[in-house]
């Protein structure tokens, strides 16, 4: 009997310590947890999609043979017997899965993305193919979607009073490229406020985070050079590697084994088939992993860069602002030094509140893509007003503006995911990913609890992202909840309530490892033994 | 029970094939047999591996091995490298490096960029949203204004749908290869814009050059993929094609040929992807762009894309067209779905600006006017030659004879602008990235014309470009 419980209900929970391992690369501890699928629940899953598939296959028979209405736009009449723009297949799963749950994204709302949000009503009467908005505007919706993780999404403040008065001397567009005549005098300041704050030499700005990725990488590494990239990496980062013609190797997410065997082999063996050396070797790696929650092993990273005389690319787009005791992200979060990292960039658009994106490092670095890089040639550069919101942000979160708030909301930001990350966890719900990121995967797996979760917790006013395939792997769908600064412990505790709630209604709560709470020794293998029943 | 006993079984029937069958099939069948029990008992031979190394051997090479210096040093002088700073808002009065001039180095072709009603229209959408959006489209980052905008956008340029991008660039180099993948054919002008040419390169298709506004050349093309196709018929039926030409080219200052254009469409079947960044709020009777100028019906372009930084003064893109086609960016245009969506005092300014634009239809005639009256001003200048159509609102003046090597005629343009700038007329060359380029165009200065400037600046602009070719050039 206790074997067949234990191969139902297989688990494996990993956390890691690498105080006692790794020869103290680490100062504090790494706590990162990826608890595995229950056997059952995979199941299930898997024959959820099969239904949905087989169900999905009738309908289009049915459109088809024109029983049921086809509501897909289609093609004009003088364009019939042109080659059909889309293969028939690619959109089943858009026509037959994502269409069911199409409410779930896109949702609109009029008010400032602040903790609480304003959402415009609609409807749908023809099952998701049409919306309509009924004119009414559901209030006060706790948002635990958007990437608010300072708070600096407000419509009354400092921040947003500087941005009104550059918006009304300079206006909201600028014309032109950096290289032209697109340079203010304000896109200088930050520039150097940017560099301040990183701890780096010299820094610059674009007008947009992805492109950032995009139009940069091409710019450091092309023909001849070898990017090894970690397999989660965000879409930016993998169309800028692919656009700047160098080898691209994958190794396992976070996994320092992996990467060091890629670096070794790449090393030793050369070029494929030419047997020459590489010209230079780019590791890209994320600060927070959006879709995972997991923290990138930076000090291990580093030990392995230093070692192999390769170039760290850092995405810091959700860990700039959030990690760290005073919001200067992952390198300060591990009490690194900024020098150590080749390539720092990172967004503005999350915690700062603002758009854009920046890259930080040494002068010659900065010198090269003020002169080679594709936005600064040509694509136009940051609006004023969006400017003097990241300077004003990034004064508040230095102190420079004299007051403590930067650094209240830091320390309330850590306080809020500590506490969120422990009390879903004692629920019993599978919550991936480390525990200091304010990015919160919880898992739902089943394809119907997608489309359920997100509903049943807008009746009750809060507003959470779902995700499913093709972000995440197909059984491992889930719920994230973005954690902010502007959350009070009220608004947690009623959103923790109606979570409650809901994995209870929907039964979610998977986890066979019940953490015990506020466990104050640190994990070993003995204790992984212990709470396995 | 005696007949089935094994012995009996095999050894019967052996005895009686070794009687009845010939010599040489016997022998023949016992050396088949030795040598398969030679290759199942032989050892078994694997590849030579890969690295016959020794883990010190490869200890030494990872010791030795030097990789190239992240980038290579710039030197101190490089033209890129000194950006004009410029104080204060760009626009028609302009303060670079210091000194005062008049702008015409800023696409604000319709003066919008300091425009009183998009400056409030901005303020009070920032006091209603902040500034940022804080998520993608698909995550709460979808606002009412982003949804007015593109209901706007539609309805101006009179299609279906609109979609808007966060940034200009973006918009074509994710439209392009949401559509066309591995495999498929696309036909582009040479002049194309770099935007264009990074979207070619992400989505891995096809490229086929054809020369600069040349119909017969991209005839000769079509002909060519044609008889191709015959060979082939069952690849053909899955392989789609594309041209993408651009409104009005930035490079070059003319437009597109679209009436020639659509007959090839009809004619060889293929799609139509214009980018229309400087002719939108440009050409046509109210600024709906190339289409209106040779009044052709919107719904033959399969799809159009503009950015919101030139005449609409804001920063994004946006593409428009049927939904069947629009729609289909939503899930697949990179930079639509990874990306944040535009912070809403940028769309708010920009709605405010199709307003005017739909309100005063006769800025364009303005527009227009200016235009061929600089064209004809600039005409005779010695050393230098006017590239770009009359109406064209940006112009090149390129080197009548390059003096040997481009970096000798960058040199030579920078002095007559240095020239113009410390007079008070604000002009910059045209930045390509060399190197990147597919077809690099020579070496130019930059000359845009707004509806703000009056007819003196205009004069004043041509009387010091002539003295400046004089002094530098002769």
């Amino acid at each position: 009997m206790k074997n067949i419980n234990a191969m139902l209900n297989c688990t494996k929970l990993v956390t890691l310590n690498h105080i006692v391992h790794n020869g103290g690369l680490y100062k504090r501890p790494f706590n990162e947890a990826f608890e595995e699928t229950p056997m059952l629940v995979a199941v299930l899953t898997y024959v959820g999609y099969g239904v949905l598939t087989l169900f999905g296959y009738l309908r289009d028979f049915m459109r088809q043979w024109k029983i049921e209405k086809c509501q897909n736009a289609t093609e004009r009449e003088e364009q019939k017997d042109f080659v059909p723009l889309y293969q028939d297949f690619e959109n089943f799963y858009n026509r037959n899965l994502y269409m069911r749950i199409r409410d779930s994204w896109n949702r609109p709302i009029c008010s400032v993305p602040g903790a609480k949000v304003d959402m415009m009503e609609r409807v749908s009467h023809d099952y998701n193919w049409t919306f309509t908005y009924t004119g009414r505007v559901i209030k006060d919706i706790i948002n635990m979607g958007s990437y608010n993780y300072l708070g600096f999404a407000q419509k009354a403040g400092t921040c947003q009073e500087a941005a009104a008065k550059v918006l009304s001397q300079y206006g909201a567009g600028v014309c032109s490229t950096r290289q032209e005549m697109g340079n203010l005098d304000k896109h200088e300041e930050l520039e150097k406020l940017v560099a301040r704050f990183l701890g780096v030499e010299s820094a610059m700005a674009y007008g947009m985070g992805f492109a950032t990725n995009s139009m940069n990488i091409p710019a450091l590494v092309g023909k001849g050079c070898l990017i090894l990239s970690d397999e989660l990496n965000h879409a930016s980062l993998v169309l800028g590697a692919r656009l700047s013609g160098a080898t691209i190797r994958i190794f396992k997410h976070n996994n320092m084994q992996s990467l060091e065997k890629l670096l070794k082999d790449a090393i030793v063996h050369g070029q494929p088939r030419t047997r020459r050396p590489w010209k230079k070797i780019l590791i890209l790696v994320e600060g927070i992993y959006s879709m995972e929650g997991s923290i990138v092993r930076l000090p291990e990273v580093i030990a392995l860069k230093k070692k192999y005389k390769s170039y760290l690319y850092l995405d810091e787009a959700h860990s700039i602002g959030a990690l760290g005791p005073s919001g200067r992200g992952v390198v300060e979060y591990f009490g690194l030094s900024p020098e150590d990292v080749d390539v720092m960039m990172g967004t503005f658009t999350k915690s700062f509140g603002a758009a854009g994106g920046y890259i930080g490092g040494k002068k010659e670095l900065i010198d090269y893509l003020r002169t080679y890089s594709h936005s600064a040639v040509y694509a136009t550069s940051l609006s004023p007003p969006v400017v003097e919101q990241i300077i004003t942000s990034m004064k508040c979160i230095m102190g420079e503006d004299g007051t403590n708030v930067g650094k209240a909301r830091v320390q309330q930001l850590a306080e809020n995911t500590r506490y969120f990350r422990r009390r879903l966890k004692e629920m019993g719900f599978i919550i991936y990913g480390n525990e200091d990121s304010p990015v919160v995967p919880l898992m739902l797996y089943m394809p119907a609890k997608i489309g359920a979760f997100g509903r049943e917790m807008l009746k009750r006013n809060i507003g959470v992202v779902v995700v499913g395939f093709p972000a995440t792997p197909i059984i491992e769908s889930r719920a994230r909840f973005c954690l902010s600064a502007a959350h009070t412990k009220e608004m947690l505790d009623t959103a923790l309530k109606e979570i409650n709630e809901v994995g209870d209604l929907l039964q979610l709560k998977y986890s066979r490892h019940r953490l015990v709470p506020l466990l104050d020794r640190p994990f070993d293998e003995t204790t992984y033994e212990e709470t396995e029943d | 029970w005696e007949s089935f006993l094994p012995s009996q079984v095999l050894v019967q029937p052996v005895q009686l094939i070794c009687l009845y069958a010939p010599a040489y099939h016997l022998i023949l069948e016992g050396i088949l047999i030795l040598w398969i029990i030679r290759l199942l008992f032989s050892k078994t031979y694997k590849l030579q591996e890969r690295s016959d190394l020794t883990p010190k051997e490869k200890e030494e090479l990872i010791e030795e091995w030097q990789p190239e210096p992240l980038v290579p040093p710039v030197p101190k002088d490089h033209p890129a490298l000194n950006y004009n700073v410029v104080s204060g808002p760009p626009t028609h009065i302009i303060t670079v490096n210091g000194k005062e001039c008049i702008n015409f180095a800023s696409f604000n072709f319709l003066g919008l960029l300091d425009n009183e009603k998009v400056k409030s229209a901005a303020q009070a959408s920032l006091k209603k949203y902040g500034v940022g959006t804080c998520g993608p489209r698909g995550f709460y980052g979808t606002f009412d204004v982003h949804l007015e905008l593109e209901e706007r956008l539609a309805k101006f340029m009179r299609t279906e749908e609109a979609i808007i991008y966060s940034y200009g660039f973006a918009t074509i180099a994710s439209a392009i290869p949401a559509y066309s993948k591995r495999g498929d054919i696309v036909f582009v002008d040479e002049a194309a814009c770099f935007a264009i040419q990074k979207g070619l390169q992400a989505s891995r298709s096809n490229i086929k050059l054809f020369k600069h506004n040349d119909m017969a050349d991209l005839e000769r093309l079509l002909k060519e993929q044609e008889t191709e196709d015959q060979k082939n018929p069952r690849k053909a039926r899955v392989t789609r094609r594309f041209i993408v030409v651009e409104g009005l080219y930035m490079n070059t200052g003319d437009v597109c040929p679209l009436p020639e254009l659509i007959k090839l469409k009809y004619k060889y079947k293929v799609r139509i992807f214009l980018e229309e960044s400087l002719s939108f709020g440009v050409l046509g009777e109210h600024g709906r762009g190339i289409t209106e100028h040779f009044g052709i019906n919107i719904d033959d372009i399969d799809l159009i894309s503009a950015n919101m930084e030139n005449s609409l003064a804001s920063i994004g893109g946006f593409c428009c067209g049927r939904s069947f086609i629009i729609d289909h960016q939503r899930l697949s245009g990179q930079g639509y779905c990874f990306s944040a969506s535009l912070p809403p005092l940028l769309a708010a300014a920009a709605i405010e600006a199709l307003n005017i634009m739909e309100d005063n239809p006769d800025i364009f005639q303005t527009l227009r006017a200016k235009c061929e009256r600089i064209h004809e001003l600039l005409q005779g200048i010695s050393g230098l030659k006017v590239v770009g159509e009359s109406f064209s609102p940006a112009l090149h003046l390129q080197l009548e004879e390059s003096c040997g090597s481009r970096e000798n005629d960058v040199k030579l343009l920078k002095r007559v602008v240095d020239y113009c700038m410390n007079s008070g007329i604000a002009l910059t060359q045209a930045r390509y990235l060399e190197k990147e380029e597919k077809c690099l165009p020579p070496p130019s200065i930059r000359v845009v014309v707004t509806v703000e400037q009056t007819e003196q600046e205009l004069d004043k602009a041509a009387s010091l470009l002539k003295e400046a070719a004089q002094s530098v050039l002769n």
